[in-house]
This record gives C-alpha cells, structure tokens and sequence, in this order.
C-alpha cells in the first residue's frame, strides 16, 4: 500500500506535465486534423528557454524576496517563447501544406523535429544539462507518503493552467471560435470564422502549454537533453489518444493516466518495462473502446 | 485496326528502366570505392523497406508507425536461428520473413475494429514494445549489447561466403529489388491490389462492394512485414550483429518519411524517395555539425515543393490537382 501510495503521487506529478503536451497535440487535432508530431520538440525547446531565462534571471530567483516573482517570470518567458515558436511552426510548415494529402504535413513535422532538435544540440552541446529546481525544496511527509513542494507547485500550476484553458475556450470569443471551426469548418467559415487566425491562437496555446510542462520537467528531474522531447511527446501523444483525440477533457485524463500507469508500473514491474506497461494498456483500452477514454462515437453516415 | 509501330512503343516505355538497371549493376564495376558501395546497399536496404511500407501506407492507406517491428522480427529471427541452429542464411531469409509475416499481421488485429489515427498510435506502441522487450529480454536477445557472430550469407552452390565486402550484398539487394518491383507490379494490378485502393479511398463503399475488409488489411500487413522481413534478415547477415537501436522508432519515421515524399503508391516514386533521404545525409557529410539540421530542412522542402510526393500516384496527383483549384475530395 506504501508504494502503491508512493507511486501514485509521483505518477499524478508526471502525469501533469503529460496532459500539459497532450493538450497541445489534442488542440491542434481537434481544429486542423493533423498530428503534430513536433509537438514534444516544442516541449523540449521549452525547457531549454526556461533554462536561458534562468540564467539571466539568477540574481532575481536568489534574493529570497524576489524568488517567487523569478519562478513566475522563467514560466512568462519560455511559455512565451515557446508559443512563438508554434506559431512560427505552423505558419511554415503547416499553413502551406492545409490542403496537401493528409500525410504531408506528417513529414514537414518530423523535418521540423530534425531542425528543432540539432539547432539546441548545437547552441547548448549534445549532453545533458543540468536544471535548477528554481525552489527550496522542502519534503512534506503525509502518513508512509512523502512529496516534495515542487510536486505541489507543478500539480497546482497545471491544474491553474488547465482550468484557465476550460474558461478560455468555453466563455471567450476566440474559444467559441475554435469550437466553432472543431464542429464543422465550413460553417464556421461562413458565419465568419477566420480559419487562419484560429489555428495560429491554437498553436500559440498549446505551444504555451508545451512550454510550461518543459520547465517543469526540468525543475522535476533536473536534468534536460535535446533528446527529451521525443519520449515525452509520444507518450502526451498517447495520452491525447487515450482520452480520445480532439477532447480537451480527454487529453487531461489521459495524461494523469499514463503518468499513473507508469509511476505504478516502476513501482511494481521494474522501470525498464514501465514504457512496455504504458503503451500495452493504450491498447487494451483502445481495443474495448475504439475512439479513446472520452472520445465521440463517430456514427457513420452513408 | 493493325497494330502498328509496337516494337518501337514498347521500346521507348523499356529504354529508360533498362538503362537504369543497367547502370546499377555496372555502379559497384566501375565505381570501386568500397565506401560508395556500403552506402549504396544500405540505401537498397532502405528501397527494399519502403517498398514493404508502401504496401500497407500506399496502397492499403493504412498509416503504419510501427514498422521497424517486422524489421527487428526478421533480423532477430535469423540471427537467434543462426546462432543456435546453424541455419545458413538462405532458408534463414525465408523463415525471417515468415516470422515477420505472422508477427506483423497481429498489428492488423486492432486495425479491424480501429480507424485512422488511433490504428497509427497503436502500430506505434506495439512497434515500441518490440524495441523495448529486445532491450529488456537479456536472456534471450543479448539486451542493449544485442546478438553477435552472426553468419555472413554464403552461395547456393559454391558455399563461398559473402564477408564483409560490401560488393556481393550490393548484388543480391539489388536483384531483390527488381524482383520485389516486378511482384509488387503485378500485386498492384491484381483483384488483391485494387480491393486495397478502394478500401483507402473509401472503407464503407469498399466493404458494400464486397471486399473483404479483414482480409484486404490482413494481406496488407502481412505482404508489408513479410518484406521487412527479409530486409531484415539481409540487414543482420551482412552486420554480423544485431542490437535493438537499430529497430528504433526513428528507423519508423524515416521509412514513412520515404513513402510519402516519393509519392504514397507510386513504386518509381518510393524508390526516388528511399535513395533521396538515404543519400543526402552522405552528401551533407561535408557540412559535419549542420549535417542533420540541414537534412531537417531538406525535408521540410522537398515536402513543402512537393506535397503530393515526388511522383504522386495517379489518382493522388487528380485529387491535390483538384484540391488546389477548391473542388471538395
């Protein structure tokens, strides 16, 4: 039960920053029907700008006072910079490709990757990097379980993160939009919908999120690599499947449960298969229910 | 009406072919460079596994993520038989490639009741249990070291072994690929061929016309790791060893990568497409650092130039044709 407990915690910690990334590639599915493939490259960048503006910001995180306003200021900067880099993304690779066959925005994406990882191989070196935790760290002990501050600042950021996205596109004009251009494009384009625009706010979105979930993988585990960006995306991607592509609710689910999964499956299995544990019940689930955990059942109409 | 002037037609649609497989047999006579040679059968492994690919992403549209699992099934097949059994490399490559066969049509299962991108995610987490059960099963396929002394090929009859000069393999890919060209031809053209362009057109409207479905996508999966198969039974013959980082999902992407950028269902076009990105980073060598970033961007421009793929299928080429100018697919 110790470790049951243990792993639980450590895995919704994981966990949060998978669904951060799933959102991103759901988004992205749900109103342009194309697969992001560098998403998880955007994730890694991410983190890499959060460990820039940590070097500039040095003074700023380790005078006590100002420490608080230093974390917020590394998130503002990388999600910033990293939601710049979607849209740039999109706009280069995507935008041109809109009504090319469906496979080949696929490989702009992987040459995209390509780019995006040898271009911060080459500027911060092909090892790992270490990264700051940027807090004290400070150990809570709960029964037989112990969880750290950084854990509860992830968890509430990203629960802070995800509740502002539902509000955002359940309430504002733009989200209304972009649901709008989800349900069915070429209504959407008639009452006014402007496709462009609304693809480039829902790269921008979840690039931001990307963003965020990158520095708090690096604050997590402390150490970053150009290569980080592949596993994580794929299993956000998984997540975003799991929950059923195109479903923001979904994409959160999915990325607590992959990271649970996970957490449980090193804790029990051993962390050599843990990925094995993941993928394997992504199958299962998919086998039983076909369009994932929350996704629509699609009636085919004749 | 009499026909006239055949041979001469007949001539100008051979010439070009024939001058090309001639020019390939002669490249490894006249061009001696041993490097030059091991980079061009590694590029002929690459066709021969954009071949396989094509039959399940080109014909059947099926998008496959996993397809460095029959890959690794093949090259592991026969190096476990060629270790502990002996098995010399000829039924070695048969058996690969059966093992290949029935291992990649287990990715069809799901395919029955899954579409679109959910079958594309599970082909790539089945793909990834392979590599890392390989990297896990120390007992059995030497974990991350891999296996090692594997047989080289020898002959039919002269038992000559094949070595490690790159010059015997640059032959035997090389017939492999004009034989898999003149098969997958006639598979193209056969009932079995257009049941899968018109269950990738449309699934629903294939089905009403009769077409088993189940065994389309069956045959789909098991023709298209049946290939990989024996590309990976050549690929672990001529390495001598085998380790699963060779069966990454990298190896995955950049044979999609092929397909697609040569044309999705157009043979001459994989094929242009398997030497292109086989090729280029050998020719960036000379920019060292920027090698892989340039590649990057060569990919995204040959895409962004070329969407429907360098030569497209026929019915693809209409269809963007129509597409661009606003027509509903």
């Amino acid at each position: 039960m110790d470790v049951f407990l243990q792993q639980l915690v450590n895995g919704l910690t994981i966990g949060m920053i998978y669904a951060l990334i799933a959102l991103g590639y759901t988004m992205v599915y749900g109103i342009a029907q194309l697969i992001n493939f560098a998403h998880g490259e955007v994730f890694m960048v991410g983190a890499y700008f959060g460990l820039f503006a940590y070097s500039i910001l040095t003074p700023l995180l380790s005078s006590p006072g100002s420490a608080t306003l230093g974390v917020f200021l590394v998130f503002l900067f990388a999600m910033t910079l990293s939601a710049l880099l979607g849209v740039v993304i999109e706009r280069f690779a995507y935008r041109p490709l809109r009504h090319a066959p469906r496979l080949a925005p696929l490989i702009t994406a992987i040459g995209v990757s390509f780019l995006l990882q040898n271009i911060i191989m080459l500027v911060f070196g092909p090892s790992d990097k270490s990264f700051p935790s940027l807090i004290e760290s400070v150990t809570y002990t709960a029964g037989s379980v112990t969880f750290t501050n950084l854990q509860i600042l992830i968890a509430a950021s990203s629960v802070l993160l995800m509740i502002s996205l539902h509000v955002f596109i359940r309430h504002s004009r733009t989200g209304k939009a972009m649901r709008a251009l989800a349900d069915d494009r070429d209504a959407a384009n008639l009452v006014g919908v402007n496709t462009n625009r609304i693809i480039s706010v829902t790269f921008l979105i979840g690039s931001a999120l990307a963003g965020a979930g990158g520095v708090m993988f690096g604050m997590y585990y402390n150490t970053i690599n150009f290569h980080d960006g592949y596993l994580a995306g794929l299993k956000a991607f998984t997540a975003a499947v799991l929950g059923g592509i195109g479903n923001i609710p979904g994409a959160m689910i999915g990325g607590l449960l992959i990271g649970v999964l996970e957490g449980l499956g090193a804790g029990y299995l051993s962390s050599e298969w843990k990925n094995v544990f993941a993928f394997f019940i992504l199958i299962l689930i998919l086998l039983f229910r076909p369009s994932g955990l929350l996704g629509a059942r699609v009636v085919k109409k004749v | 009406m009499p026909k006239k002037n055949t041979f001469l037609f007949e001539w100008k649609k051979y010439a070009l072919p024939a001058v090309l497989i001639l020019a390939a047999f002669l490249f490894p006579l006249i061009n001696r460079n041993a490097y030059h040679i091991d980079v061009m059968v590694t590029a002929g492994l690459f066709i021969i596994l954009a071949l396989g690919l094509n039959v399940i992403v080109g014909f059947a549209g099926i998008l496959h993520l996993g397809y460095a699992a029959p890959f690794a099934v093949g090259a592991y097949t026969y190096a476990l038989l060629n270790i502990h059994w002996h098995v010399p490399f000829w039924p070695g490559l048969v058996l690969s490639a059966l093992a290949a066969t029935g291992f990649g049509m287990l990715f069809a299962i799901p395919a029955l009741r899954l579409g679109g991108d959910y079958l594309a995610i599970v082909t790539l987490g089945a793909g990834e249990i392979v590599r890392i059960a390989l990297n896990n099963l120390d007992e059995i396929t030497g974990g991350p070291n891999g296996l090692l002394g594997i047989d080289h090929p020898d002959l039919f009859f002269a038992g000559t072994e094949f070595g490690v000069k790159s010059g015997p393999y640059y032959f035997l890919v090389l017939s492999l690929i004009l034989v898999l060209i003149f098969l997958l031809r006639r598979v193209e053209a056969s009932p079995l061929g257009r049941a899968w362009v018109a269950m990738r057109e449309d699934e629903l409207a294939a089905s009403c016309m009769g077409i088993n479905l189940m065994s389309a996508k069956l045959s789909a999966f098991g023709l298209g790791s049946f290939i990989a198969g024996i590309a990976g039974c050549i690929f672990a013959a001529k390495q001598g060893t085998v380790s699963p980082d060779s069966f990454d999902f990298v190896i995955s992407v950049m044979v999609l990568a092929m397909v697609v950028l040569g044309g999705l269902g157009n043979i001459s076009g994989v094929i242009l497409g398997a030497l292109a990105l086989s090729l280029l980073p050998e020719f960036l060598r000379g920019f060292d650092a920027y090698r892989m970033l340039l590649f990057g961007a060569a990919m995204i421009a040959m895409m962004l130039l070329r969407p429907q793929g360098i030569l497209g299928e026929k019915r693809h080429r209409e269809e963007y044709a129509g597409a661009a100018r606003g027509e509903k697919a």
